[in-house]
C-alpha cells in the first residue's frame, strides 16, 4: 500500500524527537524490550504514551493514558479516533489533498463512529477516545506503533489499514520524527519478507506480477518464475486438507505448537506424504517428520544478514561451531538442490547476498563491506554511495506527489470466535518478557523469571462466578478442543477478559483452544481472540 | 547509520598548556581525551549520566577553590585546566589508596593499573584499616553480586533506573561507610523487580557484577580472558535488532554483551538477549 | 512512575491511617477501561514515613510498601530513602526512644548514654548542655527536647536581630508580633517593588549566615533574572553543625518574623512557593513555626509556605542534599554547576538563605540598605549571631556587630584560662589562646587560617580534654558522610581510624603524614562542604593547637 512493507521511522526518532507515541496492540515493555528503553527515553524527556490494549500491561503502566479496548474492536476505535480528529478541525488538510487519495470514502466510511458508538463497540470511554484523537492531532511527532494485538487477528490487514489512515489524516508519516511502527515479533520476520518468502513477492519486495522484475530473476537463475502467488501458512494447510499439498519441508517453524487450533494442524501434518523439518531441535513438529535435517543456529553459527523492525540490514557472524552433525543451513538446501541436479554456486553467504543486491534495488549498496563499516544500513539503499534511508515514504512532501498514498475505507469486523452462553469469556493470548513464542529456545534457559509457570489468569469477579480458586485448576475449553491449566486471579483484568501466554505448551497447550480463522491476505491467524468456557477441576 | 549532525558552537579552553577547541556541551574530559590526554576514570560511563563520585578524575582549574570532576563539568570558553599538577595527583593517588585500602579490587583491572600508574600504596592504612566486607550473593542461576568488590560507582543503579532499564530493583541503601547497593529490604534477587536484563552486569567496572557463568569460571580457574574471540552478531530473538557481542572461549560462548556504541542497544539488553544464548548449547 | 513489583506486606490500619492523613486518602482513579500513571508525587515520601515512623516507632515493611504504592516510588529506592536518615529505624523499636547528645558541648558537661538510650549528635541546646531529644510515638506522638525550659538571653543591650525576643514578644500571637513592628517591612517591600528591594540588600553588602558567606542580593538577583519562571525560595533550618543553636532559638522565639522575612524573599526573586527544612530535633521550632504560617495566610498575598522536617542527616544542611530531601531521596549533595540559582529544588530556580540571613533582611527594610552595611566591616556589614557554649558562665546566643574580638565576646559569656576556642563548629578550627583578639569578621578569620563558620565559639578551658573533642569531631564526619564520594566516605573513616591509633599511642607509620593526605584529598575532591571541611579542626588543632605533636 505504501510501496515497500517496512516500518517507516527509525528508532532514534521515537528517543530523540517524537512528542507523542501510541502503543497500539503492542506490550513492548516486555515483547521489544530494548525498543522500549528508546521510548522511556521520549517519556523522561516530556513526550506523551499512550497505549491501546484490552489489558493494562506492563507498558500500559508506563502510559499518560491506557485504552482497555474490548478484543478485536480496534477498528471501531481507529475510526471513532479519525472522526474525532476531522471534525475537531485537527486533520492535515493540505496534507490530505496534496499526498492522499480516497479521502471522501473514508470520511464517509467512518461518520458512523461517533465518540458514543466507540464508546458502545469498544468499551473505551467516550472521553479517553477523545483525548487520544486530539493528542493525536495536536502532536507534532506521532509515532504510531503496533504489533501482534494488531495483526493476529482474521482481519489483520484491515487493522493495519485503519492506524496508517490516522497517519495520514496527520500528516504523520514521511518525515524525520513522525511515522508508523509495526514491531515485528522475530528477528529476521522482516527480512525473511524483504527476500521473498512471501508467496507473491520476489526479493526486494518486488511483486510476482510484476513483469519486468520476473523477467530479472528468471534470467538471473535460469529458470521460468511462476507468476501465480504461492500458498501461505495458512493456505497450505488448507492445501493439506484438500490433499493438494502432500510434501512439505519445514524450516525453522514449529507448526505443531505455533498454529491456532493445533489439534488440527497436527492432523493435517501427520496426513502428509513426506515431511520434512530442517531445525535446531526436535520440535514437536520435527517429532511428525519423515526426515529431520539438524540445521544451524543463524545468528552464532553462520554467516548472513538479518533485518530488524527499522528496516536495518545487521550482519549475523559466525562464533561457534555447530555440534554434532547438524550443518550449515545454506549448505544443506544447496546439498538437496545438487542431488536433485542442479549446482547452485558459491556457498559462501557473502556470494549469495552479492546476488541479492544485484536482484534487489533496495539492497544494491549493502555490501559486507559497508555493512561492517556502518554497523548496518536501513534500505532502501540504492547504491555504493547510498547512506540507507532513516525514515520512507519522504515523497509524500514533495510539492508534486506522483504515487498518493491512498485511505483505505475498512468496516468492523468483531472476533469470528463468537462469545456465548456455551463459550463466554473472551480468551486473549500474549507474550511475557523471558519467554519467547512457543518456548523452543527460551525453554532451555535456566532464568528466575521462569519459576512462575503457566496459569490462566483471570479476574477475581470471573473467578468467583464460574467457581474458580486462585492457584487451583480448571478445565478451558473452546470450540476446538480443552485442556487443563492452574488458574490465577488478576484482579488489572476486567470481568469478561481472560488471558494466557504461549510459552509452555507441554504446561498449558493454548494453541489447542485457539482458532484458525485467517487474514487471506497475511495469513495471521486470530490468536487474539479465541471464546472459552471454564470449569474448576479438582 | 546516518543521523542528523546539529550545528553546534566550538569553543576553546586550555589543558596542559594545549589550546583545544570542542563542541559546546563537551566536558573536560572530553577536551582531554581530543588532546590524548589520558584521564582516569572509574564511576564514569560512556553510555550513563555521570555521577561524579569516585573523583578519581578530578583536574584542576584556575579560579576554582576546589579540583573538579573532569567527566562532568562542561568545557567553557577561556578555562585553564592542568591535569597533571602535584594537587591532581596527589588527589587521584590518595583515592585510589582510600579504594584499594576498603574494597575487593582483584577483577577491577582498570583500577589496578591506574593504582600502579599513580605509585598508590593501599597497604599505607595498616592491616586494622576498615574494608568492605559483604558476603557473596548467589541467589539465582544467572548471576552473582559480590558487593565486596563495590566502589559505589552508581553505574548499576543507573542502568537498572532512568538512564535504561527502569526497572529500579537495585538502589543505593545505608549512608557513609555502610552505604551499599541493595534490593528494597535486601530480598533476594528473585524476589525483587530484577528482570534479569544484565544492564547492570554490563556496567560494572569491577567485577562486583558478574554472569554466573564468569563467576563459575574463574572459582574453577578455567576463565581466561586471553583466550576469548569476541563476535558481533544480531539476538535470535524479537525484531528490535540488538547486537550481541558473543564472548568465544574454546567454541563456547562465555558472556554477551553488547556495544556501547550500538546506537539500538547502547551496550543493554534483555534477558533474553544477554542470557538466552545458551539454547544452543548441548552441553 | 511505572511497571513497579510492589512489597508484598500490607500496612497495619494504624499505619495506613498515619500516612493516609499526610497524603490525603486514596482516589482510585485507574479502571478497568482507562488508567494513567502516576509520575509526580515522590516528594511526600519522607514526611509519610515519618509518620509512619511517628504512629508506630518504626518504619516496618507494611509501611513502607504502603508509601511506595501511593507515591509510586520503586521500593528498592524508598528504601533506600528510609535507610538514609539516622532517625528512621526499619528495625522494630519501643515507642518511647530518647536520643542523648555526645557531642562537643555536652561531652564537656559529663553526657552519658543510659541502658535503652542512643547516643546523638549535637541536638542544638548546647546552651542547656547536656540534652536530649526524646520522640514517643502512638496515636498522639510528640517529641521532646530535654531540658525544655527555654533561657532568657545572657546579653540585653546592642541587640537588633534579638531584640523582640529579649523584649519576650509572645511568640505565638501574631497581633503581638504586629504591634512589636511586625509585617512592616512586607509592607515596605511592596512599596519597593522587587528590583529596589533586592538593589536595598545587595546594597546593604548582607552575607549569608550560614556559613558559606555569599552576598544575599547577587543570590536574589540572579534567581530573579532566570528565564524560568517558576521559582522557589528556601528556609535551610537545618542547622546540624555542632554547637549551633541560633536558628532554632530564631525559630522558637520570634517566628513570626522568619515567615515576613520569607514572603518578602518570595516577593523579591519571584517565587510562588518556599520550604522551610527544619530539623527533626526541633520540635518546639516545628510547632511555632507551622502556627506561624497557618497564621498569616491572608497576609501573605498568595505565597505559600510549606514546612518540611527532616530525619536525622547533618548533610541535609547542605542546600542541594536539602532539595534531594525535599524531593523523597536519600540527601545525596549534587554537584555544583549548576549552582541552585540555576538549577535548584525540583530542578527550578532556587534561593535558600539561612534563618539568620533571612531575619537580617528585614533589618536591612527597616533601617535601610546604606545604614545596615555601615555596621561592622568593610568586608562583614552587620551583627552576627554568636552561640556561645561550653566552659564558659553564661552559654547562649550573643548578638555583636562583625569586627568584634573573640576577648571581647568571651568576656561576655565570662570565661576562665582558654585553652582553646573551637570556632565554627565541627567543620571549623581551632584557636589557641594566642589569637584571642582575632576580630570576628570573615576577613579576619581567613587570614588567619580559620572560620566563623554558622557562629559557634565552643569554648576548652584547661581543665577540659582536647583529644575526645578531635574523636568526636571525626567521628561526627565519619557517621554523618552521605557516602556518594571516594575522598569523604572512605577519608572520613581513615581519619578517624588514625586519631583513634594516635590517641592510643600506636601509630601505624607517621600517622600526621597519613592524616595531611586524607584531609588533602577531602579538601581538594568531595562532592560537597562536610567532606571539604572534615577535616579542617583535626588540622588546626594539630597546627595551631600543637595536638600529638
Amino acid at each position: 500500500m505504501f510501496g515497500a512493507g517496512g516500518g517507516t521511522s527509525s528508532y532514534q526518532e521515537v528517543r530523540e524527537v517524537a512528542d507523542l507515541i501510541v502503543l497500539w496492540g503492542s506490550n513492548a515493555r516486555e515483547a521489544h524490550p530494548i525498543f522500549f528503553h528508546h521510548v522511556l527515553k521520549a517519556v523522561h524527556r516530556g513526550a506523551k504514551l499512550m497505549v491501546v490494549d484490552p489489558r493494562r500491561t506492563t507498558s500500559a503502566q508506563w502510559a499518560d493514558l491506557w485504552l482497555g479496548i474490548d478484543v478485536g474492536t480496534d477498528i471501531p476505535l481507529a475510526n471513532a479516533v479519525a472522526r474525532e480528529i476531522v471534525v475537531s478541525g485537527l486533520a492535515n488538510e493540505e496534507f490530505i489533498s496534496r499526498a492522499t487519495s480516497g479521502f471522501d470514502a473514508f470520511r464517509e466510511s467512518v461518520e458512523p463512529w461517533t465518540l458514543e458508538e466507540g464508546e458502545r463497540v469498544t468499551g473505551v470511554p467516550a472521553a479517553a477516545i477523545r483525548e487520544l484523537a486530539h493528542a493525536f492531532g495536536r502532536a507534532a511527532n506521532p509515532q504510531l506503533c503496533w504489533t501482534l494485538g494488531i495483526t493476529e487477528h482474521h482481519n489483520a490487514v484491515d487493522n493495519v489499514f485503519a492506524l496508517i489512515n490516522l497517519a495520514l489524516l496527520v500528516g504523520g508519516v514521511g518525515r524525520y520524527g513522525a511515522g508508523l511502527q509495526p514491531l515485528r515479533g522475530q528477528n529476521n520476520v522482516q527480512g525473511g519478507g524483504d527476500m521473498g518468502a512471501i508467496p507473491n513477492k520476489l526479493p526486494g519486495f518486488q511483486d510476482l506480477s510484476d513483469d519486468l522484475a520476473r523477467a530479472k530473476f528468471e534470467d538471473a537463475w535460469g529458470a521460468p518464475v511462476s507468476p501465480i502467488p504461492g500458498l501461505h501458512l495458512t493456505g497450505m494447510f488448507e492445501a493439506m486438507e484438500h490433499g493438494t499439498l502432500k510434501a512439505v519441508y519445514v524450516v525453522g517453524e514449529n507448526p505443531a505448537q505455533s498454529e491456532a487450533d493445533k489439534q488440527r494442524a497436527i492432523g493435517l501434518l501427520k496426513k502428509l506424504d513426506h515431511l520434512v523439518v530442517q531445525d535446531l531441535f526436535l520440535t514437536r513438529t520435527a517429532e511428525l517428520a519423515d526426515v529431520v535435517l539438524p540445521g544451524c543456529a543463524g545468528w552464532a553459527e553462520s554467516e548472513g544478514t538479518v533485518t530488524s523492525s527499522e528496516r536495518r540490514v545487521q550482519r549475523v557472524r559466525k562464533a561457534i561451531d555447530p555440534p554434532g552433525e547438524a550443518r550449515d543451513d545454506i549448505e544443506i538446501v544447496y546439498e538437496l538442490a545438487r542431488r536433485l541436479g542442479h549446482d547452485l554456486g558459491s556457498t559462501k553467504a557473502e556470494d549469495i547476498w552479492n546476488e541479492v543486491r544485484r536482484l534487489s534495488p533496495m539492497h544494491a549498496g549493502m555490501s559486507y563491506a559497508r555493512l561492517e563499516e556502518l554497523g548496518g544500513i536501513q534500505w532502501p539503499c540504492w547504491d555504493d554511495e547510498h547512506p540507507g534511508e532513516q525514515f520512507i515514504h519522504g515523497r509524500l512532501w514533495h510539492d508534486v506527489v506522483i504515487e498518493p498514498a491512498p485511505f483505505m475505507a475498512v468496516e468492523h469486523s468483531p472476533p469470528v470466535d463468537l462469545l456465548d452462553d456455551d463459550f463466554p469469556l473472551r480468551l486473549t493470548t500474549g507474550r511475557r518478557l523471558e519467554s519467547f513464542n512457543t518456548g523452543v529456545q527460551t525453554g532451555r534457559f535456566s532464568s528466575p523469571l521462569h519459576v512462575d509457570g503457566e496459569a490462566l489468569r483471570v479476574s477475581p469477579e470471573d473467578g468467583a462466578r464460574y467457581g474458580l480458586t486462585d492457584g487451583g485448576r480448571a478445565l478451558v475449553a473452546s470450540r476446538r478442543g480443552a485442556i487443563e491449566a492452574p488458574v490465577a486471579f488478576d484482579s488489572t483484568l476486567r470481568p469478561g477478559l481472560a488471558f494466557l501466554n504461549l510459552h509452555f505448551p507441554e504446561l498449558v497447550d493454548t494453541n489447542i483452544l485457539t482458532i484458525d480463522a485467517t487474514d487471506p491476505r497475511s495469513g495471521t491467524a486470530e490468536f487474539k481472540a479465541t471464546a472459552i468456557k471454564v470449569t474448576p477441576v479438582g | 547509520m546516518t543521523t542528523l549532525l546539529t550545528a553546534k558552537k566550538m569553543i576553546e579552553l586550555t589543558v596542559d598548556g594545549q589550546a583545544v577547541r570542542v563542541f559546546e556541551g563537551s566536558t573536560i574530559l572530553d577536551a582531554c581525551r581530543q588532546l590524548g590526554i589520558e584521564t582516569p576514570t572509574l564511576c564514569y560511563g560512556d553510555t550513563l549520566t555521570p555521577v561524579n563520585v569516585c573523583r578519581v578524575c578530578v583536574v584542576e582549574l584556575e579560579g576554582a577553590r576546589t579540583l573538579v570532576p573532569s567527566c562532568s563539568r562542561k568545557a567553557e570558553a577561556g578555562m585553564v585546566v592542568h591535569t597533571d599538577s602535584e594537587r591532581v595527583r596527589t588527589s587521584r593517588r590518595l583515592v585510589l589508596e582510600l579504594l584499594g585500602s576498603s574494597v575487593d579490587l582483584s577483577t577491577a583491572p582498570e583500577a589496578l593499573a591506574y593504582i600502579e600508574e599513580y605509585d598508590a600504596k593501599p597497604d599505607r592504612f595498616g592491616p586494622d584499616a576498615a574494608r568492605v566486607e559483604h558476603e557473596v550473593k548467589i541467589d539465582n542461576d544467572l548471576y552473582v553480586r559480590d558487593y565486596s568488590k563495590c566502589i559505589l560507582c552508581y553505574r548499576c543503579v543507573e542502568a537498572c533506573g532512568v538512564d535504561y532499564q527502569n526497572t529500579f530493583a537495585i538502589a543505593v541503601a545505608g549512608r557513609g561507610f555502610d552505604a551499599h547497593i541493595s534490593t528494597e529490604l535486601d530480598v533476594t534477587l528473585p524476589d525483587s523487580a530484577c528482570v534479569y536484563c544484565g544492564n547492570c552486569i554490563a556496567v560494572c567496572p569491577t567485577g562486583a557484577l558478574m554472569s554466573k557463568r564468569e563467576y563459575d569460571m574463574r572459582q574453577d580457574g578455567t576463565w581466561d580472558e586471553s583466550q576469548q574471540e569476541v563476535v558481533t552478531t544480531v539476538c535470535a530473538f524479537c525484531g528490535v535488532g540488538c547486537n550481541l557481542e558473543l564472548h568465544v572461549q574454546d567454541d563456547r560462548i562465555v558472556n554477551v554483551t553488547s556495544p556501547d556504541d550500538h546506537d539500538v542497544t547502547r551496550g543493554n539488553l534483555c534477558i533474553k538477549g544477554r542470557f538466552g544464548y545458551r539454547f544452543i548449547e548441548t552441553t | 512512575m511505572a511497571d513497579l513489583k510492589l512489597l508484598d506486606a500490607p500496612p497495619s490500619d494504624a499505619e495506613r491511617a498515619a500516612i493516609d492523613a499526610v497524603l490525603g486518602a486514596p482516589v482510585e482513579a485507574n479502571g478497568h477501561r482507562t488508567a494513567r500513571a502516576d509520575r509526580a508525587s515522590r516528594h511526600l515520601l519522607l514526611p509519610a514515613l515519618r509518620a509512619a515512623q511517628r504512629r508506630i516507632g518504626w518504619v516496618s515493611e507494611g509501611a513502607l510498601g504502603y508509601a511506595s504504592r501511593r507515591l509510586s516510588v520503586p521500593p528498592a529506592e524508598a528504601y533506600g530513602v528510609a535507610t538514609f536518615y539516622a532517625l528512621l529505624s526499619l528495625k522494630e523499636r519501643p515507642a518511647d526512644v530518647t536520643h542523648v547528645c555526645t557531642d562537643l558541648s555536652c561531652a564537656l558537661k559529663g553526657a552519658t548514654v543510659g541502658p535503652g538510650e542512643h547516643p546523638s549528635p549535637c541536638l542544638g541546646l548546647c546552651e542547656r548542655a547536656p540534652a536530649k531529644y526524646r520522640t514517643v510515638a502512638g496515636e498522639a506522638p510528640y517529641e521532646e527536647q530535654i531540658p525544655a525550659e527555654s533561657r532568657p538571653l545572657p546579653q540585653r543591650d546592642g541587640l537588633r536581630l534579638l531584640r523582640r525576643i529579649a523584649d519576650g514578644v509572645d511568640p505565638t500571637s501574631l497581633d503581638a508580633y504586629v504591634a512589636a513592628g511586625g509585617f512592616e517591612g512586607l509592607a515596605r517591600a511592596r512599596e519597593l517593588g522587587p528590583d529596589a528591594v533586592i538593589a536595598e540588600v545587595t546594597e546593604s553588602k548582607l552575607l549569608g549566615r550560614g556559613g558559606a558567606a555569599f552576598p544575599t542580593g547577587v543570590k536574589w538577583r540572579a534567581v530573579r533574572d532566570q528565564v524560568e519562571q517558576t521559582r522557589f525560595v528556601v528556609c535551610n533550618a537545618d542547622e546540624s553543625e555542632p554547637g549551633t543553636f541560633k536558628d532554632r532559638v530564631l525559630m522558637e522565639s520570634d517566628p513570626f518574623a522568619l515567615v515576613e522575612a520569607l514572603t518578602i524573599a518570595g516577593f523579591a526573586t519571584g517565587a510562588q512557593k518556599g520550604y522551610v527544612y527544619i530539623r527533626a530535633e526541633y520540635p518546639l521550632a516545628h510547632a511555632r513555626v507551622q502556627h506561624a504560617i497557618d497564621e498569616t495566610e491572608s497576609l501573605r498575598d498568595g505565597f505559600e509556605l510549606e514546612l518540611r522536617i527532616g530525619a536525622g542527616a547533618y548533610v541535609c544542611g547542605e542546600e542541594t542534599a536539602l532539595f534531594q530531601s525535599i524531593e523523597g531521596k536519600r540527601g545525596e549533595p549534587r554537584n555544583k554547576p549548576p549552582f541552585p540559582v540555576e538549577v535548584g529544588l525540583f530542578g527550578k530556580p532556587t534561593a535558600v538563605n539561612n534563618v539568620e540571613t533571612l531575619f537580617n533582611v528585614l533589618e536591612v527594610l527597616r533601617i535601610g540598605g546604606t545604614t545596615y552595611s555601615e555596621t561592622g566591616t568593610e568586608g562583614s556589614a552587620g551583627t552576627r549571631l554568636f552561640c556561645l557554649s561550653g566552659c564558659v558562665e553564661r552559654p547562649g546566643l550573643y548578638e555583636l556587630p562583625f569586627g568584634a574580638t573573640l576577648r571581647e565576646l568571651l568576656d561576655l559569656a565570662g570565661v576562665g584560662t582558654v585553652k582553646a576556642v573551637l570556632l565554627g563548629g565541627a567543620a571549623g578550627a581551632f584557636v589557641g589562646p594566642d589569637l584571642l583578639d582575632l576580630k570576628l569578621t570573615h576577613e579576619d578569620t581567613r587570614a588567619a587560617g580559620v572560620t566563623l563558620g554558622s557562629g559557634v565559639v565552643i569554648v576548652y578551658d584547661d581543665e577540659a580534654e582536647l583529644v575526645p573533642a578531635l574523636l568526636r569531631i571525626a567521628e561526627f564526619f565519619r557517621d554523618e558522610s552521605c557516602g556518594q564520594c571516594v575522598p569523604c566516605r572512605v577519608g572520613t573513616v581513615r581519619q578517624e581510624e588514625a586519631l583513634k591509633r594516635l590517641a592510643a599511642g600506636r601509630p601505624h607509620d607517621d600517622e600526621l603524614h597519613t592524616l595531611s593526605e586524607v584531609a588533602q584529598v577531602m579538601r581538594d575532591a568531595s562532592i560537597c562542604g562536610l567532606g571539604q571541611t572534615a577535616a579542617n579542626a583535626i588540622e588546626s588543632a594539630i597546627a595551631n593547637l600543637k595536638v600529638f605533636a
